[in-house]
């Protein structure tokens, strides 16, 4: 597994500049119109401004502190933008360089698609293919479109999409037919059909996701943001009304204090930061080499309470391994090892490997000389594998199909070795029965062996709150075992693809949230269903469309990372919700009583950071506000740390740190500004 | 039927005992009814899911009448005559007084309408000084039964709550959080009371007293700071003392209560969907800081029902603060309070806080009975009311629709203390933030200029 998180610097200047052009290109009200709290700072912005040219005009109030609200407000604002530029800057590197890729494409249409010996074909853009189109790729050829292989074998460079340099193999029918559009055929040739529209391919979907332009928001983002936008009108009438309120007092406040209030206290640090938070949320996922083709799906992976995980290659290693040997009839432990090394010898595969390597690590048996004998391959018909040498024939294979070849069956076989067989099976291995000759000499325990470290992750999964289910096409009882072992709280035996769809179905209508990896055909119903249905790179293209997310790296326990990553984006959201919204509360202590110190001094008691004066109290908290944006952009991108802690440990950590925090960090920050901008003589 | 009970008018005389009787008795039965209904509408949103219905309102009406508030009524009324509340359909009685003048008493059927009213949170009393005046409420124990009657229902309907969607400690929670915040805010009264008014001090009372203006003598600062909460935290808004008098920040914690959106534990009903309406903001923003979508009680929180809770959390500002802010610069409204500066704010703050708050209690000294007062009184308690109710009910229907998320050790629980703990924690700072400027500019003003020595 390839973990390519390598997070740049947010100071890199190839991301900085580029950033700060955008943040102006941002002040758009068209674009900014999609984040309501950043727009309504920018309106207010205008306005203040307006007033300050009119003051400066007319030279009636006070151009100097109106001049300077008003920068402030608009530094709010592209403050926002910057943060936002700053999240795509780091997606787009990798965006652009897909993008350039795809720039000007051209297929190979081909004009007699069903014949398939004739491959002469028309040159058109890729943009003008269509779903069906087949086309001809050659070595040397980009590869015009997502779509499948349907004849031809060819090595392809895939890098531009995974990071993996070598090449791989994509040929039709089976797991490997699936092809991305922008990557290069290196040798020989395929015919494809096109299985996307142009604009609609993978790549777009994945370049979509990291442009905020562009990107759809998700629907916890639109639920924030009614919130946020509910929080804006509940203080645009505290502040609209204070007017009436100040005026019954005895004081007429001006637009440019009345503008700074309301600012202050919309929510701007969230508001400013919701949408970097999604899209470096989607940049992070790319960083684990993982294309999440909605982001909908990744919202979704931090709710999901249920993990559909294959057990081949998942939980277990692929093969099956040799773990102890079981003699019978009285044969000598080491006399079996020494039977069982000879007859494995030449036996490729991966379980007679690790007989091989059992015998020699357990026994210290050496590698016998090849005293040439006459190997036996194993064949599905016989299974049974072996060698013949100095006249013996020594034989292992599956256990019935040595009982017949010993002539007896498992009601004449000795009760000591259909004993062995039994426990064998009960424990979830594979038996595999040896012989010599006529003479059953034991059985070998094949097994299912577990990865490790992975009871660790399920652990944590559960501390998370998240229940794994390991499916598998193993009978009950084999399933029953290594489920044990692994640590996973269900096992779906005997599994078959209606069954997986089935199951997730029955899961769902229950509440659950369902994620899963697969990448045959057969996986595609099931990671059609799955709330977060995880294809693998290498698999078949219908896998790969069923799927809403894709991992590069074809690695299946990736899913615990998108869980992660999915739930730190959320975590992220509601951290600096709560920070925004407890920020307030000083605010208020800041400006309030800087509004009427001069109707009221009495008021001044409400002055508790002992801020300088009104102007410069309303200034503090202006340029607090402004400046907590830029401070919080490294955190909103990084997002809040995840810990499966249970939920309860982790809110009272967050709630301490951000809620706490939120409210105690604005009072020493607008006391500090207040003392910069007093030694500065700004007001 | 807004559950408000504002009165402009003086009860007993300006109106007959029969429209007392069926005018207003009805009203108060129905009005608490209605409000029981729509509780237990939204209960069932959380019990049932993929469903569209969640009971029929006549139905539930007519039940929360007849089964609950009936009974209870007839026994809470027997127990006032009891203690000395005048049950008669006599006119008045003429009596002459030590002076020899000729004085009138009113008298009438006020044990029983005095039942209703405090069951039902009304607080529209029979005699205009309300449950200040000695046939109201004669004694202590009339008090104390005044008292935990107005507690009663809204109190249990929060553990019916919990009963019919399936969480017993959920309730016990969010009747801790109403709890706890009334606690607060009957010691806030307590000690502002008790603290008394160095003005008065310096005239020469006893600081030992507090302050005991607009107080009755056989209540004193403990029953009046206990039944001033209760009343403004239940949206009940009958008084045993006049909140005018009460000292700027005694007289800050009633209005703040009412901002609050009275859910400590509120009207009858109403405290329970308010409250349910602020759970909701709660696992909103809380919610997400454990790595999930929001859920409460099983239900994902989503765009629409946070859309529909901002909507019912506008109300109230809106219609307290955008009536009072115009109320204090158009001549009609500055005709209305008697006191000028700060106080005077407050009063009409007061006011509309009380209305749209659907509380009915007055701060009194603010002169309501003018056609200004009344038609904006009558729209805030109307938006109070059913502009709060329609988003209540729609987001109960929508919540009904959704499916059920069993729980898991991911699932942000919330009937812990630390739930608790943050759903006190938004009410207070959702509500201070929205009414701090305007409290700013009332209260608490008149408390600084009081410790400056001027008065209103």
């Amino acid at each position: 597994m390839s973990t390519k998180a390598v997070t740049p610097s947010v100071l890199d200047p190839a991301i900085m500049l580029p950033a700060l052009r955008d943040a102006l290109i941002k002040l758009d009200p068209r674009q900014l119109v999609r984040n309501p709290v950043i727009f309504v700072t920018e309106l207010v912005a205008l306005v203040v401004s307006l007033l300050w040219v009119q003051e400066m005009a007319t030279g009636v109030g006070a151009p100097a502190f109106s001049g300077q609200i008003a920068a402030w407000l608009w530094f709010t604002v592209l403050f926002a933008n910057f943060a936002e530029a700053v999240a795509e800057g780091r997606g787009k590197a990798q965006a652009d360089s897909l993008k350039h890729g795809k720039a000007d494409l051209f297929a190979k249409k081909l004009l007699f698609p069903s014949d398939e010996t004739d491959l002469s074909s028309e040159v058109i853009p890729a943009t003008a293919l269509k779903i069906g189109d087949i086309v001809l790729v050659e070595a040397g050829d980009i590869i015009p479109g997502d779509g499948e292989v349907i004849s031809g074998v060819a090595s392809v460079n895939e890098s531009a999409v995974t990071g993996e340099s070598a090449p791989v193999i994509r040929e039709s029918g089976g797991d490997r037919s699936a092809v991305t559009g922008g990557t290069q055929v290196i040798s020989d040739w395929l015919r494809i059909r096109i299985s996307t529209r142009p604009g609609e391919s993978f790549v777009d979907r994945m370049i979509g996701l990291i442009e905020g332009a562009k990107r759809q928001k998700t629907p916890n983002e639109i639920a924030l943001s009614i919130l946020l936008s509910g929080l804006t009108l509940v203080f645009l009438i505290a502040v609209v009304t204070l007017y009436g309120l100040a005026l019954y007092s005895g004081t007429d406040l001006s637009l440019a204090v009345l503008a700074a209030l309301l600012v202050t206290l919309i929510p701007t640090t969230i508001g400013g930061l919701l949408s970097a938070i999604g899209i470096a949320g989607m940049d992070r996922l790319i960083r684990f080499n993982v294309v999440a083709t909605s982001g909908r799906a990744v919202e979704a992976a931090g709710d999901v309470d249920t993990l559909l995980l294959d057990k081949t290659g998942t939980i277990t290693f692929g093969n099956r391994m040799a773990s102890e040997f079981l003699p019978v009839n009285g044969v000598d432990e080491s006399e079996l090892a020494k039977a069982v090394l000879m007859a494995s010898l030449a036996d490729e595969t991966a379980e007679g490997r690790s007989i091989v390597a059992l015998a020699k690590s357990d026994f210290g048996l050496s590698e016998p000389e090849a005293a040439g004998g006459e190997t036996i391959a194993f064949s599905a018909q016989t299974r049974i594998s072996g060698i013949d040498i100095d006249g013996r024939q020594i034989r292992k294979g599956a256990v019935d199909a040595i009982l017949n070849f010993v002539t007896l069956d498992r009601t004449s076989a000795p009760a000591e070795f259909n004993a062995a067989v039994d426990r064998v099976a009960r424990t979830g291995g594979t038996p595999l029965a040896v012989a010599d000759g006529h003479d059953l000499l034991g059985v070998i325990h094949l097994k299912d062996v577990v990865k490790p470290g992975i009871k660790e992750r399920f652990a944590a999964l559960r501390a998370m709150g998240i229940k794994t289910v390991m499916v598998t096409g193993d009978n009950p009882v084999t399933a029953a075992a290594i489920a044990s072992e692994a640590g996973v709280d269900d096992f779906l035996a005997e599994a078959t693809p209606e069954q997986k769809l089935d199951y997730i179905r029955r899961e769902q209508q229950g509440g659950r949230l369902i994620a899963m990896c697969g990448d045959g055909t057969n996986d595609a119903p099931a990671l059609a269903q799955a709330d977060v249905g995880v294809a693998m790179q290498s698999g078949t293209q219908a896998a790969r469309e069923a799927g809403n997310m894709v991992d590069l790296d074809s690695s299946p326990t990736k899913l615990i990372e998108i869980v992660e990553i999915g739930k730190q984006i959320l975590m992220t959201r509601g951290s600096l919700t709560t920070f925004s919204i407890a920020n307030d509360v000083a605010k208020y202590f800041a400006i309030i009583p800087a509004l009427f110190l001069a109707t009221y001094p009495e008021l001044g008691a409400l002055n508790i950071m002992g801020l300088a004066s009104p102007q410069s109290a309303i200034l503090s908290a202006v340029i607090f506000n402004a400046l907590i944006i830029v401070v919080l952009i490294p955190l909103a991108l990084k997002g809040v740390a995840y810990r499966p802690i249970g939920a309860a440990a982790l809110l009272r950590r967050n709630l301490l740190v951000y809620g706490l925090g939120g409210l105690v960090a604005p009072f020493l920050g607008i006391k500090l500004v207040d003392l910069a901008i007093s030694a500065l003589n700004l007001v | 039927m807004t559950n408000t009970n504002w009165q402009s008018y003086g009860g007993e005389t300006t109106m007959s005992h029969l429209s007392q009787m069926l005018g207003l008795t009805v009203q108060n039965f129905v009005s608490a009814a209605s409000g029981i209904a729509i509780a237990v509408a939204v209960s069932r949103a959380f019990a049932r899911s993929g469903v569209d219905r969640i009971g029929n309102f006549w139905i539930d009406l007519t039940r929360a009448t007849l089964y609950v508030l009936l009974p209870l009524a007839i026994v809470v009324a027997l127990a006032f005559a009891a203690l000395g509340l005048p049950q008669t359909l006599t006119g008045s009685v003429s009596a002459t007084t030590l002076e020899g003048a000729n004085q009138t008493i009113a008298m009438g059927p006020m044990a029983s309408q005095e039942a209703i009213k405090q069951l039902g949170t009304n607080g529209g009393g029979f005699m205009n000084v309300n449950a200040a005046h000695p046939f109201e409420n004669p004694s202590a124990f009339s008090n104390y039964l005044a008292i935990f009657s107005m507690l009663s229902i809204s109190a249990t309907v929060v553990y019916t709550f919990g009963q019919i969607a399936g969480r017993r400690r959920q309730a016990w929670a969010l009747l801790s959080a109403m709890t706890i915040l009334l606690v607060i805010g009957i010691g806030a009264i307590y000690w502002a009371e008790t603290a008394g008014n160095p003005i008065h001090v310096a005239a020469g009372l006893d600081p030992a007293l507090g302050n005991m203006e607009g107080k009755e003598v056989r209540f004193g600062q403990a029953m009046t700071a206990l039944y001033a909460a209760v009343t403004t935290g239940l949206s009940n808004g009958g008084v045993n003392a006049m909140h005018s008098s009460l000292t700027p920040l005694g007289g800050l914690v009633p209005l703040f209560l009412i901002q609050l959106g009275e859910v400590l534990p509120g009207g009858v009903g109403s405290g329970l969907y308010g409250l349910v309406v602020f759970a909701i903001l709660t696992v909103f923003v809380a919610g997400l800081m454990v790595g999930r979508t929001p859920e409460f009680l099983g239900k994902k929180i989503e765009a629409r029902e946070m859309k529909l809770a901002m909507l019912a959390v506008l109300i109230l500002p809106l219609a307290i603060l955008g009536f009072s802010a115009v109320a204090a610069v158009i001549p009609a409204g500055l005709a209305g309070p008697t006191n000028a500066g700060p106080h005077g704010l407050t009063e009409i703050l007061y006011a509309y806080s009380s209305a749209a708050g659907n509380n009915g209690s007055a701060f009194a000294g603010l002169s309501a009975n003018s056609p200004w007062y009344n038609t904006t009184l009558g729209l805030a308690m109307l938006a109070g009311r059913f502009a709060y109710i329609v988003p209540v009910l729609a987001i109960a229907g929508s919540l009904a629709r959704k499916a059920k998320v069993p729980p898991s050790s991911g699932t942000f629980p919330t009937d812990g203390p630390l739930f608790v703990g943050l759903l006190v924690g938004i009410i207070l700072i959702l509500g201070g933030l929205q009414f701090f400027p305007a409290l700013a500019l009332g209260p608490i003003l008149e408390h600084v200029l009081m410790l400056a020595g001027q008065t209103f």
